[in-house]
């Protein structure tokens, strides 16, 4: 293979690769609404408590605890509260702040509506694909 | 190689060394989280399995990264035929790796995370990697000079470094509120994200791994064939755009899914080429099988060969809606990253590291008695997963689900082989790479 045709394949997979990155930075699958500042808030207590070591959302995450994505829904916020502040024999107790409290359960609430992980929600297709 | 003698060690040594320590730590943290596992609530007050998760992935992420780049600041020396660009450049750029990653190691310990999956800890402790990367990336393109007449391999590492600080990046991207305002655009984002940094660090590991075959077997044929760059390129075309596959059930774009469903399938072709070469391959191990860096590129190849056929099936969307979610995808990620980046990685690190020690050859027989524990203990290891997982499959799709704990339970005797496994492999890893650390005595330097 010539060094030339090299640069050309590699060139024309980068081009391929950052217009790919930039249309999915500026075409995500939900439009950027107002930004939800609880929300956002929850997200960062999510992140700094390390929630997702032991938890999923859409099955991504660790493995010792259950998915979370639709706990809100099923659950319901009380619950999901009496959870984070007692713990259990695996999950530790968190202490929480009031209001962190209320920004977790308003991710989470965000994240409930986002959709369902449920796997047996899809339909499996014959050639392979999923749908929900 | 001419360029080092046993009093003054090259840098890239070091990194192999620091490297091994973060293995040698990681397989341990690995450990305790089995245990946390079998024993609820084991630990809980101390190293809850929060903290012990993340420096458990952290240690063996940073082993695998850190190792491959010390490897091919060995390798390169030995291609160009000249010393690195500058050592003093890759020194700085060790010191940052070292500090950033002892700051990570006691924020697990405090507590003090911030940051999300495998890169658990505050964004800001970044920023000494960003740094350091950036500075290997000049040293590189440096030392290199021109991709002119050169072979895969340097085109694989340039890839893996350039690619790797890319996708680094923008796994950063949600530090902007705009890449998280919405759960679905940002796990979008982080798992684009992921997936082809695996593939950026691939490219480094085997890149190397080419290098050493060319080396063990005194030509440069395969390096420099069309063959080899048209396989360069079926795994540059994976890195970008494959990663779709593990995000097949979070409602994104349907047709991030389609491109990586179908970009993934291309892998068949790998596959296809490895059972063609089987036989070569054979003949190839027994002509060599007595030299231990070569053992280990040998139980690679083997892993590769299981990885990849067990990804195939997973990057199958409708498969995957079973597998996701469940430690089939951990016996999938361990495996790859024991399986095939551990196991090349060592095969370098005797190369590079353990050709003149004299340990190392004292020890031979504990070291492949290590070699034949890690790899029967791994298969049992990645067995016990696979059930795990398929149990949990079948409780996930089932309409009357028992309570998530129960389930757990009766997962127990797989969990229970797996840590026994586990525990046969962390410690087979400590015999292997213990020697590597020993001075040579003042004896056999004299030789
Ligand atoms: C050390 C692991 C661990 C960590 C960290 C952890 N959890 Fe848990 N969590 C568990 C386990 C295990 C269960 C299941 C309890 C059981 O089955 O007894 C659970 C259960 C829950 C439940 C109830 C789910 C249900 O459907 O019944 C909620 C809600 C929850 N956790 C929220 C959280 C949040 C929020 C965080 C972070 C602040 C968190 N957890 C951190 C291990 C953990
Ligand atoms: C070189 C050796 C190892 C490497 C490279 C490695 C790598 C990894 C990686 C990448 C993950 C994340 C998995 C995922 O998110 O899908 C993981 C998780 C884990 N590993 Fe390892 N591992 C190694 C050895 C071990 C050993 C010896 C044990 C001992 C039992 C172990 C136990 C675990 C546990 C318990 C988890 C967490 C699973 C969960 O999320 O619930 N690992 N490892």
């Amino acid at each position: 293979m010539p060094d030339k045709k090299k640069v050309v394949i590699f060139l024309l997979l980068v081009t391929a690769y950052s217009s790919y990155s930039a249309y999915l930075y500026l075409r995500p699958p939900f439009q950027a609404e107002p930004i939800d500042e609880l929300a956002d808030k929850g997200k960062i207590v999510w992140q700094e408590n390390n929630c997702t070591a032991c938890h999923q959302i859409y099955g991504l995450g660790g493995y010792l605890g259950p998915d979370l994505t639709n706990v809100y829904s099923k659950r319901g916020a009380e619950y999901i509260k009496a959870f984070v502040k007692g713990g259990t024999p695996i999950m530790p107790s968190f202490k929480l702040s009031e209001e962190d409290m209320s920004a977790l359960l308003v991710f989470l609430e965000h994240v409930d509506q986002s959709g369902s992980s449920d796997p047996r929600n899809f339909r499996i297709h014959f050639n392979g694909t999923i749908e929900q | 190689m001419a360029l080092s003698n046993n009093n003054s060690k090259p840098v890239s040594h070091y990194f192999l060394f620091f490297a091994l320590i973060l293995l040698a730590c990681g397989v341990t943290y690995g450990t305790i989280g089995g245990l946390q596992y079998l024993i609820p609530g084991y630990l809980k007050e101390t190293l809850s399995f929060e903290k012990t998760r993340p420096l458990h992935v952290s240690s063996v992420v940073f082993w695998i990264i850190i190792a491959a780049v010390g490897s091919m600041l060995s390798y390169l020396p030995q291609h160009t035929g000249k010393k690195i660009y500058s050592s003093m450049l890759a020194r700085i750029q060790l010191m940052l790796m070292i500090g950033a990653a002892l700051a990570i190691t006691i924020g697990y310990y405090a507590g003090i995370f911030g940051g999300r999956e495998y890169w658990e800890f505050p964004p800001l402790f970044s920023l000494p990697i960003i740094i350091g990367w950036l500075l290997l990336i000049y040293n590189y393109i440096s030392s290199i000079g021109n991709l002119f007449k050169q072979p895969v391999y340097v085109w694989m590492w340039l890839t893996g470094v350039l690619f790797f600080l890319f996708t680094y990046l923008e796994s950063l991207l949600w530090v902007i509120p705009y890449f998280r305002s919405h759960v679905i655009n940002d796990m979008t984002i982080q798992w684009k994200s992921y997936g082809s940094m695996v593939g950026s660090w691939n490219m480094l590991i085997y890149g190397c791994g080419i290098f050493l075959m060319d080396k063990i077997s005194g030509e440069k044929k395969y390096s420099y064939s069309s063959i080899a760059f048209l396989l360069y390129f079926i795994g540059l075309f994976n890195l970008m755009f494959n990663w779709g596959h593990h995000i097949y059930t979070l409602p994104t774009h349907a047709y991030v899914k389609h491109i990586s469903y179908i970009v993934s399938m291309t892998e068949l072709l790998l596959l296809g080429r490895i059972i063609y070469k089987w036989k070569d391959s054979v003949s190839t191990a027994r002509k060599y099988f007595y030299y231990l860096p070569f053992r280990f590129m040998v139980a690679a190849d083997i892993w590769i060969f299981l990885t990849l056929s067990l990804a195939l099936a997973m990057s199958v969307p409708a498969i995957n809606v079973f597998t996701h979610g469940t430690h089939i995808t951990v016996a999938h990620t361990m495996g790859a990253t024991i399986g095939i980046n551990t196991f090349m990685l060592l095969a370098f690190v005797f190369d590079i590291l353990g050709e003149k020690s004299y340990y190392v050859k004292q020890n031979r027989k504990s070291i492949m008695i290590g070699f034949w524990s890690a790899n029967i203990s791994l298969f049992i290891f990645w067995i016990s997963l696979i059930g795990a997982g398929i149990t949990k499959a079948i409780w996930q799709m089932k309409s009357n689900q028992e309570i998530f704990g129960e389930m757990m339970k009766n997962l127990w005797p797989y969990f229970l082989s797996f840590v026994i496994a586990g525990f046969v492999l962390a410690t087979a890893f400590w015999i292997m790479i213990v020697p590597l650390f020993r001075k040579n005595p003042q004896s056999a330097n004299d030789k």
